[in-house]
């Protein structure tokens, strides 16, 4: 086995990493906000990717004005799905979020399949990016280091907005307190509603800059839900810097379970799952068991 | 408040009686195997609610003990050519010992942690069940001998079949009745509502959730076992997430911690499924639209609004 190979393998973790990343960035915004474990995050992962496609397939285009319709138009279901159907429910207990949102989940997935069958459809990759660099030591895809590069920006941007502005410190008072943010005058239940579009947004992108990687298909969120599941489990939805600490650390060690025992390796995240919850229950960054 | 006991003890005392005759006559009224899968599925989702109505627990993971007994109950049977009541044993024991370790695991968290925590478990054995050489990936287990009840009669005819899934299903159905009404499941419950005064009486919380969730396990088990025999088949359908969904669905659908709730939906989700596998709808479509507008609509589920009723 050369050291191409593993490198190989380690890039293609740490660009899932960054799928997980926002994935669990977006499910952490969320939760705090909503008290919803957003399953349904995977279809709007799946719709992101979709979107893309047909914005090129139908409309002519392309990658870049990809990159900011995408996220604005499944942030903007996002936020109908919301007002139509959680709002309804913020009043249960949480397992009826969990439940609500995996119906959504199959009828979204439902609706794609039938649509469009199960089939995958190829996006590519867009020219500006294509072709690779030499790094010396292995040969680097320009767009594989673009998606590791934009995905970290995407996460450091939602980030800096939720900690150093002042919309941001109104999302994170409401995440703490709803009804004293509420008596401070602030439209607590629209905050919620953009709150829902980001997270569901930040899936939304992902699945767009999975699209060139991993063909368009509308199961191809189902199963990555569960493995975002498993790393928020992990790594708590406590800390925004730590889920995206996490997501890029099992990625990468998905990847390199790829290199030693490729068999295991969708195993490998859910095994750690495990371990962490007999040493540490309450999940590595988490507060409360 | 008396009144409302009182009709309570009466509907579940008829429900009871019902449930009996219906299962005595329904093979004459209907096709013996469709009945074997609504039975199948009714027990499955009995394991669940126990789970569920006992402490509070939700599974999205029940998969793994359904389909994993179903494979070992299909390799019992068709490799090691071990009789009927011995491959249901087998997986039973099987389908409890991942109960444990997985309970072992997932009652460290509660609430929508713990249910995030069964469903990647599950995933796990998902993937496990793809790569295990006994279970052949995507083909499945197919060819599964039925063999003979008791070493005398063939499962082979239908009636036979039906006449002892239905034996089978009410051992585990009262068995579900018998836990729900003894001290532990008072004891369960009691965990359920206020942990914290648990612990302080005494018990051993985690050690009652433990044992519920085996037992939940086993159950399950028993019903995936059941299936993948009567049925000839184990594919990674019965492990796949989409089951875990299903079977939440169905107590959902009859009415959440009820005890003839998840009978009763598991009629109506066998009844939909094979009504929409004809009409060539989208199957995943509409059972997604009807888990939405149960959950925001029909939360006490079928049972649940006829208890709801009474009551008043």
């Amino acid at each position: 086995m050369n050291a191409q190979v593993i490198l190989g393998q380690l890039l293609v973790g740490l660009i899932n990493g960054s799928f997980y990343a926002m994935m669990s960035l977006g499910l952490a915004i969320v939760f705090g906000l909503l008290g919803i474990a957003n399953i349904a995050q995977g279809a709007f992962y799946m719709m992101g990717a979709f979107f893309s496609w047909m914005l090129l397939r139908w409309l002519g285009a392309g990658y870049f004005p990809a990159l900011i319709l995408v996220p604005l138009i499944v942030g903007a279901i996002g936020m109908v799905i919301e007002r139509l159907l959680l709002r309804r429910i913020y009043r249960l207990d949480h397992m009826y979020g969990l439940l609500l949102t995996f119906g959504i989940l199959t009828f979204i997935q439902g609706l794609f399949v039938w649509l469009f069958a199960t089939a995958g459809r190829p996006y590519p990759v867009p020219a500006e990016l294509r072709g690779g660099f030499d790094l010396g030591f292995m040969f680097m895809p320009t767009y594989r280091a673009w998606v590791v590069a934009a995905s970290l920006t995407f996460c450091l941007a939602t980030w800096l907005v939720i900690e150093k502005t002042p919309l941001g410190r109104t999302l994170r008072a409401a995440t703490e307190n709803p009804s004293l943010t509420r008596a401070f005058g602030v439209n607590v239940p629209a905050l919620m509603t953009f709150g829902f579009g980001v997270g569901v947004a930040l899936a939304g992108a992902a699945g767009l800059l999975a699209a060139p990687i991993y063909s368009v298909s509308p199961l191809m969120g189902g199963d990555l839900v569960i493995v975002v599941f498993a790393v928020v489990v992990i790594g708590g939805m406590g800390s925004i810097l730590g889920s995206i600490v996490t997501s890029l650390t099992l990625g990468v060690l998905e990847g390199l379970a790829r290199v030693v025992y490729p068999q295991g390796a969708n195993m490998v995240i859910f095994v750690i799952m495990i371990a962490v919850l007999l040493v540490r229950p309450a999940g590595l960054f988490g507060r409360q068991p | 408040m008396n009144r409302g006991r009182l009709s309570q003890a009466v509907l579940a005392r008829a429900g009871w009686a019902a449930l009996i005759a219906a299962l005595m006559v329904a093979p004459w009224l209907f096709y013996p195997l469709f009945l074997v899968k609504v039975l199948c599925y009714a027990m499955f989702a009995c394991a669940f609610n126990l789970l569920l109505g006992t402490c509070g627990l939700m599974s999205f993971g029940h998969a793994a003990f359904f389909g994993a007994a179903a494979y070992i109950a299909g390799h019992a049977a068709k490799v090691w050519g071990l009789p009927f009541e011995a491959a249901l044993l087998c997986a039973v024991a099987g389908a409890s010992l991942l109960g444990a370790v997985f309970g072992y695991i997932s009652i460290r968290r509660q609430g929508i942690y713990f249910a995030m925590i069964t469903l990647a478990l599950a995933q796990l054995t998902y993937f496990l069940a793809l790569q295990l050489p006994f279970t052949h990936a995507e083909d499945g287990l197919t060819g599964i001998p039925r063999g003979k009840v008791l070493g005398l009669l063939s499962l082979d005819n239908n009636v036979v079949l039906y006449y002892t899934t239905a034996v089978i299903f009410l051992a585990a159905f009262g068995l579900v009745h018998v836990i729900l009404n003894s001290t532990f499941g008072q004891v369960v419950r009691a965990v359920r509502d206020n942990e914290t005064r648990a612990v302080s009486l005494g018990f051993e919380v985690n050690r009652f959730k433990l044992l519920a969730f085996t037992l939940s396990a086993a159950i399950a088990g028993l019903a995936g076992a059941n299936k993948a025999i009567a049925f000839k088949l184990a594919t990674l359908v019965d492990v796949h997430w989409s089951t875990s969904g299903n079977v939440v669905l169905m107590t959902l659908l009859g009415g959440l911690g009820t005890l003839f709730g998840p009978v009763a939906g598991a009629v109506i989700f066998v009844t939909l499924e094979n009504y929409l596998a004809d009409s060539g709808l989208p199957v995943q479509l509409v059972i997604g639209a009807i888990f939405i507008g149960c959950i925001l609509l029909f939360r006490r589920g079928v049972v649940g609004e006829i208890e709801h009723l009474l009551k008043r």
